[in-house]
């Protein structure tokens, strides 16, 4: 069950979240919170609306309708008067400068170096200047065990290195909460370890807040106090890891999970 | 051939003026082409059509007429209506920039948009404003892409100067014909005045390959050892789109 | 509006028109040689052995990287000059200078669509032992054909806004007709802008068209 202590502000809040792509209705009214410090893995076929629901956070994707509240704060939308009405870019990016996502394919940017990377958004969105921004970027780079690579472009590093630069730069922005889309579905399969290893370390040193859309599912179970599992858009069932992974109530999930973990 | 060598010989001041006013409208138009690629292709991708729309307009209808056309207007046109009279350099100068320009913001426009969309997400995830996201990520990136394109439009605009005789300019192109009536041999003077041209257009060529190298340097994609990136942006065989 | 008369636009446009005929009877002639030798030259390029190929892509690439107008008067001149050359009118050498000169940008079209054609179909061609001739055109060629069409159109659009430079060898297609009419009228604002809108009028709906075939066939 997931953790309702009251008076606490959800980290992330949905309410009756809807998205539609073309005529095709990924998410039909949506509702569930995430606590500050909650790590959240969310589970289900593709196609189900999971990965939507974190672009949705990284306001990447419109909503159609609904509300996304970010530690109590609206994210782009605020009801005004009984209406629905989009907040300006400067305050939505306000919001998302403290929440942090890693993709897939990594996204470095390659006209920068790898520290250049790590430094544009701390510089130029929260004002650090280039030396602490620096600084705080070694340290990172140290964490994720690629001190050596700061001057290399992210093209001449492995994946599994690129992503590990993607965890750090993510991390650069001080996030309060950290979305992790797929990270290791790109990498050949002896990488995945050591960004698994990484993110790890992460999930025990830090309280920061992260909801991961995963195929590991080792890592989710050893990660995340609450599963979700999603099917067409709506959260088929819920609750801890261990209760999902070896006692599933719905048959779609057993049948889901039986698949996966072939 | 002996005393045309001397003929030729003694033109070449001549030749050199014409040559000169036909790098004043080559250089001229090329730095206004570029300006204009990079204000008009922006502005399609504006996200308000007050301002798409009317560059999309500018685009088409420059693209749309001929050079030779839109010279004219500038030249007789221009007076009367509006009763400036720009001179021919400044008109041809004008013409070319406003004709390749609207070719090249079409190359500006395509090459932004191909930039990979996880490029413009990673920018999002970090919060970056749009104008940093724009001139600091992804711009740089389709810069790479736009300078195959672009050098043909340069080479193109080389050779668009040649129509500066038609509005009293003693370029390149007029000079030549002079030659050919001081010499009277025709195969001559031309073969001499087309070498220049294509001298000229093989160091534009050189020039834009040079930046193309660059640009993919600063990508991290120098020659041989392509990257994950390269392999994934695919070099297309970039040509000019000319409808 | 003191600098527009409806009447001289009235008088220019069916001028105008005339000219725009001699404009097309140019794009069309053109457009033909152009998508002929433009084939001719990229299977030359291609079937050449090394040694020798370098010359042809000399010749290619001067063409290409002249100006067109220079070598519109070149050949003009060329010819007009020389008593023992055959007579020949201005439109015909502007015909034949401009589909060479574009023939010279088609064959870049058709060697991209060659290239394009999948490399397991060559395999395919030589694991089935079939005549490479034959095959060539009748399993290659199609398929590059296909994917060269749109590039090709754009060529000809770009051949048609190029017409007005037979005017330096006085073919009085539509630009020179506006240029003499304004000339003897002084209605130089009438004549240019009519023109202009006449390119405009025919070029762009052709383009869009074009812009639609190419999507159409990149989905394929």
């Amino acid at each position: 069950m997931p953790p309702t202590e009251t008076g606490q502000v959800p980290a992330i809040e949905f309410r009756d979240v809807k998205k539609r792509f073309g005529d095709h209705t990924v998410l039909k009214g949506l509702n569930f919170t995430v606590q500050p410090g909650e790590r959240v893995t969310l589970i289900g076929p593709s196609g189900s609306g999971k990965t939507t629901i974190l672009r949705l956070i990284m306001t990447l994707e419109s909503l159609t309708d609904g509300y996304i509240d970010v530690h109590g704060k609206p994210l782009t939308h605020e009801e005004r008067g009984g209406k629905r009405v989009a907040l300006p870019g400067k305050q939505v990016r306000a919001t998302t400068k403290r929440i942090g996502m890693v993709f897939q394919h990594f996204n470095l940017f390659p006209n920068m170096t790898v520290i250049e990377n790590l430094i544009e958004a701390p510089m130029h969105v929260l004002g650090l200047n280039k030396a602490e921004a620096t600084t705080k970027a070694r340290g990172l780079l140290e964490k994720v065990g690629l001190s050596d690579k700061e001057s290399e472009h992210p093209s001449r590093l492995s994946g599994g290195q690129q992503q590990r630069v993607a965890i750090a730069r993510a991390l650069a922005m001080d996030p309060d909460i950290l979305l992790l889309d797929e990270v290791t579905s790109a990498l050949d399969p002896e990488l995945v370890d050591d960004v698994l290893q990484v993110l790890r370390d992460i999930a025990q040193e830090t309280d920061i807040t992260m909801l991961i859309v995963t195929h590991e599912m080792q890592f989710a179970r050893d990660v995340s106090q609450r599963v979700m599992m999603f099917d067409e858009g709506v959260i088929l069932e819920e609750g801890h890891p261990d209760d999902i992974f070896t006692n599933p109530s719905q048959e779609r999930t057993r049948k889901f999970l039986s698949a996966v973990l072939d | 051939m002996g005393d045309k060598l001397t003929t030729l010989v003694d033109f070449v001041p001549n030749l050199w003026d014409g040559l000169l006013v036909t790098l004043q409208l080559t250089l001229g138009g090329a730095v206004g082409t570029v300006v204009l690629a990079v204000l008009l292709g922006l502005g399609m991708l504006a996200p308000t059509g007050w301002v798409s729309i009317p560059c999309r307009m500018i685009v088409e209808f420059f693209r749309g007429t001929s050079l030779l056309v839109q010279l004219f207007w500038f030249f007789y046109v221009l007076p009367i209506v509006l009763d400036v009279d720009l001179g021919p350099l400044a008109c041809g100068i004008l013409a070319l920039a406003l004709n390749y320009g609207a070719y090249s913001a079409e190359v500006v426009r395509s090459s932004i948009v191909h930039v990979p969309r996880g490029q413009w997400e990673g920018a999002m995830a970090l919060s970056l404003s749009p104008g940093r996201r724009m001139f600091r990520v992804i711009f740089p990136q389709a810069w790479a892409l736009m300078i195959p394109s672009l050098a043909t439009l340069q080479i193109q605009l080389l050779k668009g100067t040649a129509v500066a005789s038609f509005i009293t300019l003693q370029d390149l192109n007029e000079r030549v014909g002079v030659l050919r009536q001081a010499t009277g041999d025709t195969m001559f003077s031309y073969t001499v005045g087309l070498l220049v041209y294509f001298v000229i257009a093989w160091l534009i060529q050189v020039g834009m390959d040079a930046l193309e190298r660059n640009a993919k340097k600063r990508l991290g994609r120098g020659d041989g050892r392509a990257g994950l990136i390269a392999r994934l942006v695919g070099r297309t065989d970039a040509k000019a789109v000319t409808a | 509006m003191s600098w527009w008369n409806w009447q001289s636009a009235a008088d220019a446009l069916p001028l105008l028109l005339k000219g725009f005929g001699t404009t097309l009877v140019a794009t069309l002639g053109g457009t033909a040689i152009a998508i002929v030798l433009g084939l001719l030259i990229a299977v030359l390029l291609r079937t050449l052995p090394t040694w020798i190929v370098w010359l042809p892509k000399l010749v290619v690439a001067f063409i290409r990287n002249t100006p067109l107008v220079v070598q519109l008067v070149f050949i003009y001149t060329l010819f007009s000059m020389n008593d023992t050359l055959i007579a020949i009118s201005a439109l015909t050498v502007g015909i034949v200078v401009i589909g060479i000169h574009y023939s010279t940008y088609m064959s870049e079209s058709y060697r991209a669509g060659i290239d394009a054609v999948p490399q397991g179909q060559w395999e395919a061609i030589s694991a089935l032992s079939l005549p490479p001739v034959r095959s060539f055109r009748s399993i290659v060629l199609p398929q590059a054909l296909r994917a060269t069409v749109p590039s090709l159109g754009n060529y000809a659009v770009a051949m048609f806004k190029d017409t007005p430079f037979l005017m330096a060898i006085y073919v009085t297609e539509l630009v020179r007709t506006a240029e003499q009419y304004g000339g003897r009228t002084f209605a130089y604002t009438e004549a240019f802008t009519l023109a202009g809108l006449i390119f405009l009028a025919a070029s762009y709906p052709t383009s869009l068209l074009i812009r639609r075939l190419e999507k159409s066939l990149a989905t394929y």
